[in-house]
């Protein structure tokens, strides 16, 4: 690996001071499973690495009644194994639970993951369905930014060069409420999504109060299908109303062909995931 | 770029040691602390030879640099053993020759202690994700589920 000056900060405001100092020189370091394999191919040169592991706040796991925070250099593997998300905030934790192996898991974070903004990232479709929010910190203070506007690009997030995400806050889905994330890989473990998709559904009197539903690796960033939302909502979830649904989310995706897979294969698998999180949301709910 | 210095836990002994900001942990592990036992194999974290534990979780060394180890306690394939005995994992895999070239074993075993001290009593698929991001390209894996399978039945179940 290139050489490269490591700070070891002990406060998020001695890392933002860091990154104040240093702008575009400096690369945050969270886990390191997608930061160290770019700096040792070189597609990353970064002169100064602010390692945040030794920043407390960031790698704290908060279930609380009213909503999970989420630390942003918690492992994937806590959220994994955490007995509040799994039950609760049932998308995440699945998502959390694909990404990379063991080894990777424990390593890996969720900030990581949505700072890295791969469009295939598996926990941004569920942050999204959940409606969470990042808490970022910078010289200016702090700012709060739903997750629907974090991503601005393939690998480009709101966050600024002297700004921090501390934080990622999901607000509690209530009672009769119901999710998953699924996505489809070629092999089981060890590998990207061809296409990710997380729904979430609220029921009440038999009827859906609110559906979100958000899909991975369809476009240049994680995108909410509204309009199919939109078909759900304020009516009995019917086989037919998650066809329809289905249907629509096909519509707001944007695919690109590549090795994973074609925009036809890609659109079809919207289809078929968007069709299966919505029915196992529905059972999660107790519809 | 001056050293920065590693005080950890390796092993169950505190270890201090001088170490470059750019090196992974498995490199320190490897070439200053003489412990060769962990791999490097892809050095992407893609195939699981460089595993090692930290505070008692599995993870790819090779992901990681040395001084994101400071203060926590490692442990790779040649502390696994009590003094004297072999780990059943390492007792099962010498009795049924598991190892082929050799090379990934050191990272399977370390993946498969860490999976049967969590979970005593794995089912086969719960040992096949166990060991998942560990990759052999001698392809041993029926060896390895075999020898795993007789190692959590060798180790006593706790709790219950």
């Amino acid at each position: 690996m290139r050489r490269f000056e490591l700070t070891l900060p002990r406060s998020i405001d001695e890392a933002v001071r860091v990154l104040r100092d240093r702008g575009s020189d400096a690369k945050l370091l969270a886990g390191g499973t997608d930061l160290l394999p770019q700096m040792k191919n070189g597609l990353l040169k970064p002169a100064c690495v602010v390692d945040l592991s030794g920043v407390a706040q960031v790698r704290t796991l908060e279930p609380a009644a009213r909503g999970l925070r989420v630390g942003a250099a918690v492992p994937a593997r806590a959220l994994e194994r955490d007995t509040v998300v799994r039950s609760t905030y049932t998308s995440l934790a699945e998502s959390a639970a694909l990404v990379g192996s063991v080894q990777v898991r424990n390593l890996a974070t969720l900030g990581g993951n949505v700072c890295n903004a791969a469009p295939s990232a598996d926990m941004a479709p569920p942050l999204l369905a959940l409606e969470a929010v990042a808490v970022i910190v910078g010289p200016r203070g702090e700012r709060r930014v739903p997750f629907a506007d974090f991503f601005t690009g393939v690998r480009r997030t709101v966050l600024g060069a002297d700004e921090i995400l501390i934080e990622i806050v999901v607000p509690p889905p209530g009672p009769r409420s119901g999710g998953q994330y699924l996505r489809h890989t070629p092999r089981r473990e060890l590998d990207i999504a061809v296409v990710g998709v997380a729904s979430q559904l609220t029921l009440s009197n038999g009827a859906c109060t609110k559906a979100r539903i958000a899909l991975a690796a369809v476009a240049p960033v994680p995108l909410r299908a509204h309009e199919a939302e939109q078909a759900l909502e304020g009516k009995p979830v019917t086989a037919e109303a998650i066809e329809q649904a289905a249907e629509l989310a096909v519509g707001v995706a944007r695919p690109i062909s590549d090795q994973r897979g074609s925009a036809d294969y890609r659109r079809h698998l919207v289809r078929v995931l968007t069709r299966r999180t919505l029915r196992t949301a529905l059972t999660r709910a107790g519809g | 770029m001056p050293k920065q210095m590693l005080s950890c836990i390796v092993n169950g002994e505190t270890v201090e040691v001088l170490v470059q900001p750019y090196v992974t942990l498995l490199d320190a592990l490897r070439e200053d602390l003489d412990l060769t036992g962990p791999k490097e194999g892809c050095g992407t974290g893609d195939c699981g030879a460089c595993t090692v534990h930290l505070d008692g979780e599995p993870i790819a060394s090779c992901l990681m640099l040395a001084m994101q180890a400071r203060g926590r306690e490692v442990r790779t394939i040649e502390g696994l053993a009590g003094s004297g005995a072999l780990h059943p994992l390492q007792d099962a895999f010498v009795r049924l020759g598991v190892p082929q070239c050799g090379f990934c074993i050191p990272g399977v075993l370390m993946a498969a202690a860490a999976l049967l001290a969590q979970n005593p009593r794995p089912t086969q698929e719960q040992i096949r994700y166990g060991i998942a991001g560990n990759l052999c390209r001698c392809t041993g894996y029926t060896k390895m589920l075999a020898a795993i399978t007789e190692a959590a039945g060798a180790l006593p179940a706790r709790g219950v």
